[in-house]
C-alpha cells in the first residue's frame, strides 16, 4: 500500500462518519471553541485531551477547549462570541439566557440534576446547618456558581443572616474542588460545593473528602448545562447536541463519561433552570 | 578484680589502639557534626531567605486583593512538595500588620484571623520580635531558646507599605537526620578501621609481649640455680627489650661464673682443710706408731716370747704396718729427690699399665710426647699419671679406648686422661678428691686424694668433667719452672 492510497483511504473513512453539519463548519474553516469552567474536575489535562480528540472526530471538525479560572470570564467570552459553546453553571446561564441556547444537560445518577452540599471540617460535629457556622471561616467556590455561592447565600438569606456579619471571614476559591480542599485542610470551617464534584472527588480522592462532613444537601436543581451562543449555526447546534447525547452509546464515549462520573447527556429543557433564576432574583434583590 | 595495669601487653596494646581509634573517631565526628550544623544552618537560612523573598513577592497581589485561597495556595507550595527536602519548612504563615494569622499552611492549628499571641508563649515572644522587625530590613532569622523551631521572618512590602509578614518555621530537629547520617557513617568507618586495626594491634601486642614474657620467664628461673643459656631464649635486638635481654644474659653469665668460682673455692678450701687435718693426724699417729714398731722389732730381736705372745706379736706388727701404710698414703710427700721428667718415664708408665690394659682389653693411646726433660719431679708426676690412668682403665668400658694426651703449653705441662666409661654422677663429682670417697669396691679410696695432694704440692690444678657424651676427662696442669724450660 503506497502512501497516497493510505491517505485517500483515511480521508474516505473520515468523510463516511462525517455528519451534514461538517459542511457548515468546514466552510467556516474554524475550530469549534468550547469553554470550560470548574463546574467539574477540570484539572485533568490528559482526560481533556482524550475528550477533545473524541469530540473532534465525532463532530467532524477540530474542537478547541478554552479553560478559564472563573465563570465570569467564560460568560463574557461567549457573549463576545469568542467561544461557541460553554459548560457553565445554571445560574450564569439563567442570567444570560437571552443570548444562549441550551445544548445538552449531563445526567448524574440518571438524572439531569445535582445538589449543593454544605460541608464542614470533620472535627466540627456540632454544626448542623449554616446558621451554626457563625464566627467561622466560610469558603465559596465561584461568585457565579449556583451550588457554591447562590444557594448558600440563599440559605443565609432564608435564615435572616447577613453574609458579612455571620462569618468571621469568607472567601472564594473559584473552584468546587478547592472548596473541598480548603475545608479538608481547615483553612475554612465550612463551605458550599456542587454535590456532583464532592461525589466525584470522593471516588478519586477519598482521603480529602474523608476530612469533610456533609451537613446538608439542597433539593435537586438543573445540572450545569452545555450552552451555545444563540447565533451559532443551528446545524452545528444540532450536530453537537447529537454528539453529546450519543456519547453514552459508544465505548469510547462511555469511557469518557465514566471518568466524568456522568451517565450521559440529554437535550434538556430551559424550564428546569427556572427555580435557579427565581432564587437569584430573591437573593440578589435583597 | 582484674586491673587494667595487670593485663598482659597482648591485650593492653589492642585495647589502647581501640581507645585511640574511638577517641579519634569521636573527635572527628563531633567536629564534623559541628561543621555540618554550621553549614546546614547557614544553608537553611540562605534557602529560607531566598524562598521567603520569592513567596513574599508572590503574596503581594493576593494580599492586595484579599484573595485568601490564592495566598494559601502560594504558601502551601513549599510544604506540599512530594519530595521530602531536608531543608523544608515545617509551617509557613502570613501575618497581617495587626499580628493576626492571615493564612497558614496548618490552618487547623493556626486558624485564619487568630491572634499570633494566642498560640502560646513562644508565639507571643515571636510577636514581640516581629514587631521590632523593620519592613525595609528584609529577611531575618529569629531563634528563640524555648521554641522547637527556627523562625525566618520576611516582610511583605508593596510600594513601601507593609502588607504583612511571612513567617517560616523550620523544626530544630531538621538537622537530626543529617547528624544521624554523619554519626552512622563515622561509626561504620570506625568499625572498619577497628576491624583492620585490631588484628594489627593484636599482632603488635604479641610482638611486644612475647620478648617481655621470655624475659620474665628467664628471670623467674633464676633462684638457687642460675639457668644455663640453653634453657632460655631471649629476643635479640637493639631496642629497649633487646637491650634488657642482653643485659640479663651478661648478668646471668657473671652470676654463673661467680657461682662456679665460689663452688671451686669452697671445694678447694674443704680439701685444704681435710688435708691439714689428715696431715696433722697422720703426724700425730706416725710418732707413737714408729715407737710401737721399734718396740715390737726390739722385742722380736732380744726377747723370748711365750707361745701366745709370739703368735700375737706378728698380728700386732701387721696391723701397725697397715696403719703406717695408710698414714704414709695420707701423708703425701713430694719432696723426694727425683730426676726430671722425661719421655722414658711415660714409657715406663705404659709398661707398668700393660697387665691392666690387657686384662681389661682396653687400648691405651698416647698423644704427644716429651721432646726434652722437664724440671718436674718424675716420681710425683709418674704417681699422678699412674693413678689417673689406672682409674681410667678400670672405669673404661670393655674393648674401649683410654686416651692420654700430654702437651707442653706456655710454662706448663698439661695432661688429659680420657675414658669412655660410665660418667661420674654429678653429686659425686663435688666430693671426688676427698679421702675415702672412692666409688669402686676395691682400693682404699685414697688414689684421687693422693693425686690431688700431689698436684697441689706441685702448684698445679686438677679438674674433672664427666658426661655421657664426652666420657670422663681428668685434666692436670702443672707449672714448669722457667729456667729448666729452655
Amino acid at each position: 500500500m503506497n502512501r497516497r492510497r493510505f491517505i485517500g483511504a483515511t480521508l474516505a473513512a473520515g468523510s463516511m462518519c462525517a455528519l451534514p453539519a461538517v459542511a457548515a463548519l468546514a466552510t467556516a474553516n474554524e475550530p469549534l471553541r468550547i469553554g470550560l469552567t470548574p463546574v467539574f474536575l477540570d484539572d485533568q489535562a490528559a482526560f481533556l485531551n482524550r475528550w477533545r480528540t473524541y469530540l473532534s472526530a465525532r463532530i467532524g471538525s477540530p474542537v478547541l477547549f478554552v479553560q478559564r479560572a472563573s465563570y465570569r470570564e467564560i460568560s463574557e467570552q461567549i457573549s463576545a462570541r469568542q467561544i461557541d459553546v460553554a459548560w457553565m453553571c445554571g445560574y450564569p446561564y439563567m442570567m444570560d439566557r437571552a443570548r444562549l441556547t441550551l445544548l445538552a444537560v449531563p445526567l448524574h445518577l440518571g438524572r439531569p440534576e445535582y445538589h449543593s452540599y454544605l460541608i464542614v471540617r470533620d472535627d466540627l460535629p456540632e454544626v448542623g446547618r449554616i446558621g451554626d457556622l457563625g464566627g467561622k471561616v466560610f469558603a465559596f467556590s465561584d461568585p457565579n456558581s449556583f451550588s457554591g455561592s447562590l444557594y448558600p447565600r440563599f440559605l443565609l438569606h432564608d435564615a435572616g443572616l447577613s453574609l458579612e456579619s455571620h462569618f468571621r471571614r469568607s472567601f472564594f476559591t473559584w473552584s468546587h474542588r478547592k472548596v473541598v480542599e480548603a475545608v479538608a485542610a481547615g483553612l475554612a470551617d465550612g463551605g458550599a460545593v456542587a454535590g456532583y464534584v464532592w461525589e466525584t472527588m470522593s471516588r478519586l480522592h477519598p482521603e480529602i473528602t474523608a476530612r469533610t462532613r456533609i451537613v446538608s444537601r439542597s433539593p435537586a436543581y438543573g445540572f450545569p448545562p452545555f450552552v451555545a451562543r444563540s447565533d451559532l449555526d443551528a446545524d452545528i447546534v444540532r450536530t453537537v447536541r447529537e454528539v453529546f447525547v450519543d456519547m453514552r452509546n459508544d465505548a469510547a464515549g462511555a469511557q469518557l463519561l465514566e471518568t466524568l462520573n456522568l451517565d450521559g447527556f440529554v437535550p434538556g429543557d430551559p424550564a428546569m433552570f427556572e427555580p435557579i433564576a427565581a432564587m437569584a432574583e430573591r437573593v440578589d434583590s435583597r | 578484680m582484674l586491673l587494667f595495669r595487670d593485663l598482659s601487653f597482648r591485650y593492653k596494646i589492642p585495647l589502647r589502639a581501640i581507645v585511640l581509634v574511638l577517641v579519634t573517631a569521636g573527635t572527628l565526628t563531633a567536629a564534623n557534626v559541628m561543621r555540618e550544623y554550621d553549614q546546614l544552618r547557614s544553608d537553611l537560612l540562605d534557602n529560607a531567605e531566598s524562598l521567603g523573598r520569592v513567596l513574599a513577592s508572590a503574596l503581594i497581589t493576593p494580599l492586595l486583593h484579599d484573595d485568601l485561597w490564592r495566598a494559601y495556595e502560594i504558601v502551601s507550595l513549599p510544604v506540599e512538595t512530594e519530595v521530602p527536602s531536608a531543608l523544608g519548612a515545617e509551617t509557613l504563615m502570613v501575618l497581617d500588620p495587626q499580628m493576626r494569622v492571615y493564612v497558614s499552611t496548618r490552618p487547623r492549628t493556626y486558624p485564619v484571623r487568630s491572634e499570633l499571641v494566642e498560640h502560646g508563649p513562644v508565639h507571643a515572644q515571636l510577636a514581640v520580635e516581629l514587631a521590632a522587625l523593620r519592613p525595609a530590613a528584609g529577611g531575618r532569622a529569629i531563634e528563640l531558646a524555648e521554641a522547637d523551631d527556627f523562625f525566618v521572618a520576611m516582610p511583605i512590602v508593596a510600594d513601601g507599605v507593609s502588607l504583612g509578614t511571612l513567617v517560616m518555621a523550620y523544626p530544630k530537629s531538621i538537622f537530626q537526620p543529617r547528624f544521624l547520617a554523619i554519626v552512622n557513617r563515622s561509626a561504620l568507618v570506625t568499625l572498619v578501621v577497628l576491624l583492620l586495626l585490631l588484628p594489627m594491634s593484636a599482632y603488635w601486642g604479641r610482638r611486644m609481649a612475647d620478648p617481655l614474657v621470655q624475659l620474665a620467664d628467664c628471670m623467674g628461673k633464676v633462684g638457687d640455680r642460675i639457668p644455663p643459656e640453653s634453657e632460655y631464649q631471649l629476643y635479640e635486638s637493639r631496642d629497649e627489650i633487646g637491650l634488657a635481654g642482653t643485659q640479663l644474659k651478661s648478668m646471668l653469665r657473671s652470676l654463673r661464673e661467680k657461682q662456679a668460682l665460689e663452688q671451686q673455692v669452697i671445694a678447694s678450701e674443704r680439701l685444704a682443710a681435710v688435708g691439714r687435718i689428715t696431715a696433722g693426724i697422720a703426724h700425730e699417729i706416725n710418732n707413737p706408731l714408729g715407737g710401737m714398731l721399734n718396740a715390737i722389732s726390739t722385742y722380736k730381736k732380744h726377747g723370748q716370747p711365750e707361745l701366745a705372745v709370739s703368735r700375737t706379736l706378728p698380728l700386732l706388727e701387721r696391723g701397725l704396718q697397715q696403719i703406717r701404710d695408710t698414714v704414709a698414703a695420707l701423708l703425701v710427700e713430694t719432696r723426694v729427690q727425683s730426676h726430671p721428667l722425661t719421655q722414658q718415664d711415660l714409657e715406663d708408665i705404659d709398661t707398668l699399665l700393660h697387665p691392666h690394659t690387657s686384662r681389661r682389653q682396653v687400648a691405651l693411646r698416647w698423644e704427644g710426647r716429651l721432646a726434652e726433660p722437664l724440671s718436674l719431679p718424675s716420681t710425683a708426676v709418674r704417681q699422678i699419671m699412674l693413678n689417673l690412668l689406672l682409674n681410667a682403665v678400670e672405669a673404661a668400658a670393655q674393648s674401649s679406648e683410654v686416651l692420654c694426651r700430654v702437651c707442653r703449653e706456655a710454662g706448663q705441662l698439661r695432661v688429659d686422661v680420657l675414658n669412655q666409661g660410665e660418667p661420674i654422677a654429678a653429686e659425686r663429682l663435688t666430693h671426688l678428691f676427698e679421702p675415702f670417697v672412692g666409688g669402686r669396691s676395691e682400693g682404699h679410696g685414697l688414689g684421687l686424694w693422693v693425686t690431688y695432694q700431689l698436684v697441689q704440692q706441685l702448684g698445679g690444678s686438677i679438674d674433672v668433667r664427666s658426661d655421657a657424651e664426652h666420657g670422663t676427662v681428668f685434666t692436670v696442669v702443672l707449672p714448669v719452672s722457667k729456667e729448666d724450660a729452655g
